[in-house]
This record gives structure tokens, sequence and C-alpha cells, in this order.
């Protein structure tokens, strides 16, 4: 059932001044609305597939940041070393994590997915499972790019008054950089909160119990594709756009420093 | 206190300083002048190890501090360095700025640091401002707010570079009134300044440095009143 199925329809009825057309539009509309998502209760197989999708994400995020974190402040622990103290395994470990962002970053995202779910866990049944730690180690190396970019651009005078109080390396940077550096990628974490909330339908195509595999398989039952799709877009841009709402609130607070 | 032998530091092809020998006595109080670009700022950020000397060594209370085995964090917590730029940390309220260092370090604890923060408030007339973030303070109280961050560490030691290059004219005073009162109290100084009144007011001695080079030192009446090298002569008659 296409859009233009649809829309034959509608201009029928709109040409048609009897209301018997216009009738059968509407019965066609809401019993397509009723198999799409009443049906059978169908809408709980729409919410446990929110559900998997949230709980993807945040699996996902808490991969991604964690492994953001580590491969940032390796880079620019390695990057900001004092010339002619260089620290050969600082220098392994930070060749290891440019190896693993060169590889995410340049390989598609469907194809890492299909080579974790067909090649690496091909014997796992867990395919949910199995997307999130792929999402997570995806994003990772976004993040790490991310919060490189933030650690980098805070004023070096910074750290530089954090070591002369006598505070070390790390110390510097958990009470010193990392706060005001969070506060700056704050805007591109979100998005990439949002990218990795949206990329989660991809791990249907090995079988995740996601949304979209949720409205796939109501498709395959109805023969209808546009409720259930459009159903899941809508789904989508809602929890988008509580999740910015959420950020603008955390953006505010983060300010408080800034008041004059 | 710190004895300073053939440092040099250079940055790539280019010299900045080259082989400085000099000896900073307890209680001394050394203003450090000269030109832009002569290397001034370098020889005191080499002092605490914030610049890393290409060679010569660093000797610090007997201990060589640009000895790769030395605690570089142990010894900078002897010496207090002050910015330019202040570098207040803008995400925490004065008082954290001033307590963070001495209760991380196990210097203090946060009671103890808390209390030790607000005499050293009460020090430079800011105790109203212990709450306060340091994007509300004008530059001269930020400039005092990071030097009595410093004195919470009970530093040796003080280093100062051009801590009143960045204020406007109006706010000088104030810092230099500070820093006056702490030399007063005995403490052992090393300030970069282009403030000649200060030099010759507080300093103990002067040391006029250009090309990486110490030309001359001298106690500030006759550093100013008869400076002998022919470079010292044509600075000191543009600044004076």
């Amino acid at each position: 059932m296409d859009l233009a199925y649809y829309y034959e329809l509608w201009r029928g009825m709109m040409l048609s001044k009897d209301p018997a057309v216009a009738a059968e539009w509407w019965q066609v509309f809401f019993v397509r609305f009723y198999q799409a998502f009443l049906e059978n209760d169908r809408w709980q197989q729409y919410l446990r597939g929110v559900g998997t999708t949230l709980c993807v994400t945040a699996i996902a995020l808490c991969i991604g940041v964690v492994l953001g974190v580590l491969v940032a402040v390796v880079r620019t622990a390695h990057d900001q070393q004092r010339p002619g103290r260089r620290n050969v395994l600082l220098g392994a470990v930070n060749f290891v994590c440019r190896v693993y962002v060169t590889i995410i970053r340049g390989t598609p995202m469907m194809v890492q997915i299909l080579i974790m779910g067909m090649v690496i866990f091909s014997s796992s049944r867990n395919y949910t499972m199995v997307g999130a730690l792929t999402l997570g180690i995806n994003s990772g190396a976004y993040v790490a790019e991310i919060i490189r970019g933030g650690l980098m651009s805070l004023d070096p005078g910074q750290m530089e008054a954090g070591r002369s109080l006598g505070l070390g390396y790390f110390d510097t940077m958990r009470f010193i950089v990392i706060p005001q550096a969070f506060k700056a990628i704050l805007p591109s974490l979100g998005n990439e909160f949002i990218v990795l909330l949206k990329d989660t339908s991809m791990i249907s195509v090995i079988g995740g119990q996601e949304l979209i595999k949720a409205a796939r398989d109501i498709i395959n039952r109805t023969y209808d594709a546009m409720f259930p799709l459009i159903g899941s877009a809508v789904i989508y841009l809602v929890l988008v756009m509580i999740f910015s709402w959420l950020q603008g609130i955390l953006e505010r607070r983060l300010r408080q420093s800034d008041r004059r | 206190m710190i004895d300073v032998k053939g440092l040099t530091k250079s940055f790539g092809n280019h010299l900045v300083l080259d082989h400085i020998d000099q000896h900073i006595h307890p209680g001394e109080k050394v203003v450090v002048i000269g030109p832009s670009g002569s290397g001034k700022s370098t020889f005191l950020r080499c002092l605490n190890l914030l610049e890393t000397p290409t060679s010569g060594s660093i000797t610090f209370q007997g201990q060589e501090i640009t000895d790769p085995k030395a605690d570089i964090n142990a010894v900078r917590r002897q010496m207090g360095m002050v910015f330019q730029h202040f570098n207040l940390f803008p995400n925490m309220t004065i008082r954290k700025n001033i307590t963070l260092a001495p209760v991380q370090t196990r210097l203090m604890s946060q009671a103890e640091a808390d209390d030790a923060a607000t005499a050293l408030l009460r020090r430079v007339n800011l105790e109203e401002k212990a709450d306060a973030y340091p994007a509300q303070l004008s530059g001269g109280q930020k400039q005092r707010i990071a030097i009595v961050r410093a004195l919470a560490m009970k530093p040796k030691l003080m280093l100062f570079d051009e801590p009143t290059s960045a204020l406007d004219p109006e706010m000088v005073g104030e810092v230099l009134a500070v820093m006056k009162e702490l030399a007063d109290e005995g403490m052992t100084m090393v300030v970069v300044t282009h403030e000649m009144g200060f030099a010759r007011e507080v300093g103990t001695r002067v040391l006029f440095m250009d090309g990486g080079k110490i030309l001359e030192e001298d106690e500030p009446h006759a550093f100013f009143a008869h400076p002998k090298e022919p470079r010292t002569i044509e600075f000191l008659s543009k600044v004076l």
C-alpha cells in the first residue's frame, strides 16, 4: 500500500461530492491505522522496540564515552609530552588508539555491524547486545575526537596554572581541564548522542529487536508500510526532541560560572 | 636557595637562554627586566620547569630538579607562580580556586583550607568575593586572587611572570601593593616586570637580560643610577 494509493483514494474523495466516497476513504485510513497500531495489541511491539532502542542507546553511550575519554586522554597526553621525555609505553598505546580511530571512522557503520554480527560474533544469538557493543565501539571513535578537540582548545595556561600549584597531570586534567572542556563540547556530544540514538535502527540488519525491527515485522504481517514507518519516524523525532530539551537545560546549568 | 648552572633553552634552532648562571638566596627579591624576547619569561618558567631546559642544571634547596627522577610536583608545591593572564580556573568559585591544590595534594583538609582561604582573602580585602566566579572580578582582583591562590600552598619562593602587564593602569597599584607586602614579610621572590618603580623600591637585585643572557646585575639603586653596559643604558633611557 503506497502513498500513491492513498493519494488516488483521497483525490477521488475530493473530486466526488458523494459522502459515501469520503466515508470509504476514512474507512481505509482507519483500518490501516488499526492494523498498524492496535490490532493484536501491536502498540506493545512498538513500545518494546522503543525500550530496546533506548536501552541499546544507553549501553552504546556508556561504552562510547568510556572509550572516547580513554582514547582522548591518551592521545592528548601523548601530544602534550615534554619534548625529549617521550614515554615509550604511551607511544605504543597512542598508536593503538590511532589505529582504532582510523578503522572505525574509515569504514561504514553498516559494514561494522554486519562484520560484528556475522563474522566476529556469528555464533551469538544475542543480536541486540552485539549491536549495542558495535554501536558503542563506533561511537567511541567519534566521541574521542570530539573530546580531544575540547581538551586541545582549552587555554594552555589552565594546565600550567594547575601544574604550577603542584597538582599532577591527571589531577589537573580531572579537576580543571576536563570540566571546562566538557562544557565546550556539550553541543557536539549532544549531536553525537542524537546520531547514536537514530543509528540504533541499523542493528535490525543483524536481528537486533529494536523499533525498526518491530515496524518491519508488522509490515510483513499487514502488508502496509506507511503507518508503521511514519509512526516509527514520529517516535524517533519525539525522542530526539525530548533529548534536545534536556540538553538545553544542562547547558544552561553549566553556564552558571559565566554569569557576571 | 636556587642555583642555576649553565641553563640553556632553545626552541628548535632559536636559542632563547644562553648558558645562564645565577644564584638566588633566601629572602632575595630578584627583579628581572629586559626587552621583550630577551628570554626573561622563559628563564622564570624554567625555574619551575614549565619549560624544560635544553641543558644545564637547576638546584632548589639542595635538590637537583632538572634530574629526570626528581618529583617535579613536590618541587612545584614549594614554588608559587603568578601568571600574566591570571589563569584562574573559571569553572570554580574563588574559594574553590584557592583550596583546590592544598586539599588535593593533602597539604590541608577541606576545613583547614577553607579557613586559610578566608584568611588569605581578608588579607587582600576580597573576603566578600569568596563565592563569586572569576568572570565576575576585575583584572586587579583576579590577579590578587591568583597571588593568594599560590600562597595557599605555603610556598618558599614566589615566581611572578609580568603580573601587571595585562592590567588596566588603574589596577596595577593594588597588585603591586600586595606584592610589596609579601616582600616585606620576607618572601623570596623572582619577578619579571616592566614596572621600574617596583624594581627600584622592592627589589634587592635587578637582572637585565637581553638576547638570552644576563647582561648586567646590581643592587637597584646603583643599577638605575649607574648602568654600565651600553645596552642597559639604551634600554633604561627608553623606559624611564
